[in-house]
């Protein structure tokens, strides 16, 4: 089994060599099918390993020693859990279906082959992620997924949107990382190892210590590791105040849209906390914390969403959204329920942005959704698959978004950790939002008049299959996926790989009154995320189909919200304000003032200057004329003489 | 192991002695020049490999030791040997000599003898540095290996040399001159004695420990360099010709990180802990006050000499944490640095051959035209960057968790480099290699050829190399930094 384990992350590692190194000489072809093919052979060893799981076959164990350093040992190695198994089959399947769909997406770009590799590269770094066992191997994943989304974002480097929007997205992410580090250098401290294992059965002596950072004032220990790993996930997955380099990220190609800043690599935040949950459960602080966070991303950029007009953004910030909700979960340690809430939206999410994309194709990669228009008519699948992706993020009963939804806002109803009330009123009323902007999406895209050139809609056709048989595969577990509620969260599936306190465990609260899948949707009847969600998308029906006129009316009558929501609530320019503004404002005083005027002028030139300075005045002395000398002389005899003379 | 061969007096006079002959075959037939010299540098580093090979790793004391007399009446000797600390840089220098030689193949057209004799001399005098134990033959062979980099610099320099190479001279020379004193002193106090091993259990009262440490601490300082005696080193860069600065960065700038190790901490250790806090600060000083001037260079070399400074910060601050991976952290820096700063100064050279310019401004899309070298480029920018995977992780990663047993503050200033590091360095990649073809220069770019490529390559595998695995780095300085470790603790007043 232990080569299996390693295969999963090899095989597209390796899918990522070739194609990188010989993508000229194998070609178009040869570098989709490596690539293709040795993805789906990590896809079928997940599927393996995950029965395997299932069995109760669980695996930890290290693959080398990286490096020793006193007692310290750090190595490389897996943990193989229900976990790790199911990201597994989440990130291949995904990654998977990414991959055939770039054939149609990429066809006839010239960095082709750089683009197979790329992908292959992060599928392979997000594994290494997702499967470690030590907090080493996950930071170096964590890195290097930002790395192929620094350069994926960048994809189409000689625009200068995409440039910029890769290396802000590679800063911010950087600026959550030193929390990251530094949480980990204070486990490493404490403790003296990485190892998952090691660290969780000394969770209990972590939070008994305590850390004095401002002196005087004494905090927990583990509050603060648990802050500052919280802080990197709030980078990777995308958190208010962190959140700002998501949006600009569609810069890059769609497909990688719908793997990395959708479907997985935003997910990681999210998976880091859950698998830190012997941690985390030790700290009622953070999990305030993370509620507020959560609550503030979940509601704020749904309102976002609903004002963009480019396809892409849309999708992106109710991407946003809904990682608010998985950090709602695990604020309220209804853990079990991100995870699943990750799964079903990496499926409608990921059908969602692929969709978009075979949409962009059809349109002539025109992304303003004003432009399009009655696109249900050329575009069966796509409007099909599309429109059942938009059923499961509105979460309608029946569909996955529906299940792992619900399973969060009853989690957090259930939380009586503080700050849980503000959090289920941003999860409650978002639901409205979510529906809200996910019909305007489809009713502006598929129904109603076309809006494009006549050039454009005379070249409107279904995509290739090589685009819609992936949508349709992402679109089986989208509706289906929903229907796992019963194993994953009730069924005990990650008693092994998560902990919770007895006293806040809202999942069994919730598995309590749990009647099944027919029961939980029956009973969803009668609740208010039900009528919110068919609220929200009667009003899209009815701004966007019946009263058309009226969004435009809307929008003058409040216009001070409306340019609120259109300018992101102004965040990106406080933020170039301040740190980009102010970061270069300082680099230049500390380089032309002080290193260049005080250092380098004054102190070492100046110097320089000073020796010129005593020797011209030591050649005066030199004159070359007897009665200077003489003079001296007699004022030298003169001096010592008085001193011995008059000894003080 | 090789029992009685003097390996290291080879690995020093080897690289001097093929420096002489091609110093002496002059400029008549400059091909032949350029193999020979690339013939001896490989041999330098050929030879050196048995260091690694043969290295006893349980071994805590010397190991290959030679010792003969050279002045009887003053007790100075011939004496040299390698512990885990020294080993690696005489290995890393070796590694760079034929790198070098091969980057300047075509690039240096006029006196190619004498740059190139240039080279394999100070590839010599630099193993001699790493390898003395004698307190005189190391003062030798330290200030030997000013010469040739001052005649670099002035030769071959570029329009503002003579002011560089001077400066990067008198900086470094009266900074060595302190050392001088010291060693002085040590020889007094000692009976007699010029072994540095001898100063080591030499017990010092505090007053002259701490003017000891002083003095040694200026001659290490200006080399690092640590701030505020860093100004030196963008102009030296800047003038240097791009073999010049590869050496330089590699590793001029490793003397003094490793002077701290051989002299400061174990000669003077209660000096060392009582003024521990002065160097850790200025070294913080270094990697976030540094790091935030490199942000505004618009010249690339200077951008590059200012992370440099930024990163040496982590040797500094690695070696007075007191603690096994703080200072195992920074010897890997140390090496790592080394590599990276290496590389991205030959890109640089790589670009300044094609368009005679350093300037930033002058750049951008070069990726449209230099597919390969951008490649490359990502990497070692990514590298300067800490990314994990890559060897400037590495020592990054070890020196931050070292910092966080002492103090959680220190730590926090140290991980700010994840940002500046990466700002900067990405940024500089972002103006000169992405976006569209800025003007007709870059048009008429060519991508690497076969020797430019050569080199980074093996640049760019050593890199990753030192990130996936650094455990064969690291272990060979186990015993010698925890003996090293236990020999400061102790007090010896």
């Amino acid at each position: 089994m232990e080569n299996l384990y390693l295969l999963v992350p090899a095989a597209p590692l390796l899918g990522a060599i070739v194609a990188g190194l010989f993508g000229r000489q194998i070609g178009l072809i040869g570098s989709h099918r490596a690539t293709i093919a040795l993805v789906a052979l990590s896809f079928i060893a997940s599927v393996v390993i995950f029965i395997d799981v299932l069995q109760g076959n669980l695996y930890n164990g290290s693959v080398y020693t990286w490096m020793t350093s006193g007692e310290t040992v750090i190595e490389i190695g897996f943990l193989i859990d229900t976990l790790s198994a199911t990201m597994m089959m989440v990130v291949t399947g995904v990654s998977l279906m990414v991959h055939i769909y770039t054939i149609g997406y990429m066809q006839g770009d010239p960095g082709y082959q750089r683009f197979f590799s790329y992908i292959s590269l992060f599928t392979f770094s997000m594994l290494m992620l997702v499967m470690s066992n030590n907090f080493l191997q996950l930071f170096f994943g964590w890195e290097a997924v930002g790395l192929v989304s620094y350069l994926l974002i960048g994809f189409w480097y000689t625009r200068p949107t995409a440039i910029y929007a890769n290396l802000k997205a590679f800063l911010v992410n950087r600026i959550a990382d030193i929390g990251f580090l530094l949480g980990i250098a204070l486990i490493l401290a404490n403790v003296g190892t990485l190892d998952y294992e090691l660290v969780f059965t000394h969770a209990g002596y972590l939070a008994s210590r305590t850390i004095e950072i401002v002196p005087g004032e004494s905090w927990m220990l583990m509050t603060v590791i648990c802050l500052l790993l919280f802080i990197g996930a709030m980078g990777k997955s995308a958190q208010f105040p962190l959140h700002v380099w998501l949006p600009d990220s569609m810069e890059g190609p769609t497909p990688i849209s719908a793997l990395i800043h959708a479907a997985t690599m935003v997910t990681a935040g999210i998976f880091m906390v859950a698998r830190m949950s012997p941690l985390f459960e030790l700290s009622v602080t953070v999990h305030s914390v993370i509620f507020v966070i959560g609550g503030i991303t979940t509601l704020f950029m749904a309102l976002v969403a609903v004002v963009q007009n480019d396809i892409k953004r849309v999708v992106a910030y109710s991407t946003l959204s809904q990682l608010g909700y998985m950090t709602v979960a695990l604020g309220a340690s209804a853990y079990s329920a991100a995870i699943f809430h990750l799964m079903t939206h990496a499926f409608f999410k990921a059908l969602l942005f692929l969709g978009a994309g075979s949409v962009i194709i059809a349109m002539h990669h025109e992304q303003d959704m004003r432009k399009m228009g009655g696109l249900k008519r050329y575009m069966p699948i796509t409007f099909g698959t599309m429109f059942v992706a938009a059923l499961a993020s509105a979460g309608v009963p029946g569909f996955s978004g529906f299940f792992s939804k619900d399973a969060i806002i009853e989690g957090v109803l259930l939380s009586e950790i503080p700050g849980a009330g503000f959090a289920y009123f941003c999860a409650l009323s978002t639901v409205f939002v979510t529906a809200l902007y996910t019909f305007r999406l489809i009713f502006m895209t598929f129904y109603g008049e076309p809006g494009m050139d006549s050039h454009t809609r005379d070249h409107l056709r279904e995509s290739p299959w090589v685009v819609t048989v992936p949508l349709i595969l992402l679109a089986i577990p989208t509706v289906a996926a929903g229907w796992l509620i019963d194993p994953m969260l009730f069924g005990g599936f990650f008693t092994e790989a998560i902990y919770i306190d007895a006293q806040h465990d809202v999942m069994a609260k919730m598995g309590e009154s749990y009647t099944g899948i027919f029961g939980m949707m029956i009973h969803a009847l009668t609740t208010p995320p039900f009528w919110l969600a068919m609220s929200g998308i009667f009003t899209a029906w009815f701004l966007y189909r019946y009263q058309t006129a009226l969004p435009g009316k809307i929008k003058k009558l409040a216009n001070p919200i409306y340019i609120l929501l259109d300018r992101k609530y102004f965040i990106d320019e406080l933020y170039s304000w301040l740190f980009a503004g102010g970061l270069r404002t300082l680099s230049t005083v500390l380089w032309k003032y002080v290193d260049m005027k005080v250092i380098d002028g004054l102190m070492v030139n100046g110097t320089a200057r000073a020796m010129g300075w005593f020797a011209m005045m030591g050649r005066r002395f030199q004159s070359g004329y007897i009665y200077h000398y003489a003079f001296s002389m007699i004022v030298g005899v003169f001096v010592l003489m008085s001193i011995w003379l008059f000894p003080f | 192991m090789l029992f009685g061969f003097p390996l290291l007096s080879l690995i020093i006079w080897l690289p001097i002695i093929s420096g002489l002959i091609v110093f002496l075959m002059s400029d008549r037939n400059t091909q032949a020049v350029r193999w020979v010299a690339l013939a001896g540098s490989v041999a330098g580093f050929l030879v050196a490999l048995p260091l690694y090979s043969g290295f006893d790793t349980s071994m805590g004391s010397m190991q290959f030791i030679e010792r003969n007399v050279w002045f009887e009446r003053l007790n100075v000797y011939y004496y040299l040997g390698v512990d885990g600390i020294s080993m690696p840089l005489i290995l890393l220098n070796s590694f760079t000599t034929p790198l070098v030689v091969i980057a300047g193949w075509e690039v240096i057209r006029e006196k190619v003898s004498q740059y190139m004799g240039a080279f394999l001399i100070m590839s010599g005098v630099l193993n001699g540095v790493f390898a003395s134990l004698d307190a005189i033959l190391f003062y030798s062979f330290w200030e030997a290996s000013l010469v040739p980099m001052f005649i670099i610099i002035g030769v071959w320099g570029g329009p503002n040399r003579i002011y560089a190479a001077l400066k990067f001279f008198l900086y470094t020379f009266l900074g060595s001159l302190l050392m001088l004193v010291a060693l002085i002193y040590l020889y007094q106090a000692s009976g007699g004695s010029f072994s540095i091993l001898d100063y080591h259990h030499l017990p010092i009262p505090m007053t002259a420990q701490i003017l000891i440490f002083i003095g040694f601490m200026v001659a290490f300082a200006v080399k690092v360099p640590m701030w505020p005696v860093h100004t030196w080193l963008p102009d030296a860069h800047v003038e240097a010709p791009t073999g010049g600065s590869v050496v330089l960065a590699a590793i001029l700038l490793k003397l003094g990180g490793y002077g701290f190790l051989r002299f400061s901490l174990p000669i003077t250790p209660d000096a060392s802990h009582e003024l521990s806090w002065i160097l850790i600060v200025l070294s913080l000083i270094a990697i976030v006050y540094i790091g935030i001037v490199a942000l505004m260079q618009r010249d690339m070399k200077k951008l590059i000499a200012y992370s440099s400074v930024s990163h040496m910060g982590f040797v500094t601050l690695g070696f007075f944490l007191f603690n096994p991976i703080g200072m195992e952290g920074a010897m890997v820096q140390m090496i790592s640095h080394g590599f990276i700063s290496g590389a991205l100064f030959l890109c640089v050279g790589v670009l300044y051959d094609r368009l005679h310019t350093r300037m930033i401004a002058d750049y951008g899309g070069v990726v449209n035209r230099m597919p390969a070298f951008a490649a490359l480029f990502m990497l070692f920018a990514m590298a300067n960057s800490g990314l994990p995977g890559t060897s400037g992780f590495v020592g990054e990663f070890m020196v931050i968790m070292g910092s966080m047993e002492v103090n959680f503050w220190y730590a926090f200033f140290a991980a700010l480099t994840l940002i500046l590091g990466a700002s900067y360095s990405l940024w500089l990649y972002k103006k000169v290699v992405f976006g569209a073809v800025a003007n007709p220069n870059v048009e008429g770019m060519k991508d690497i050829s076969a020797r430019e490529f050569l080199v980074l390559a093996i640049l760019a595998v050593a890199v990753l190399a030192l990130g996936i695995y650094p455990l064969p780095l690291t272990e060979v300085m186990h015993v010698t930094v925890d003996n090293l470790l236990e020999h400061v603790a102790r007090t010896k007043l």
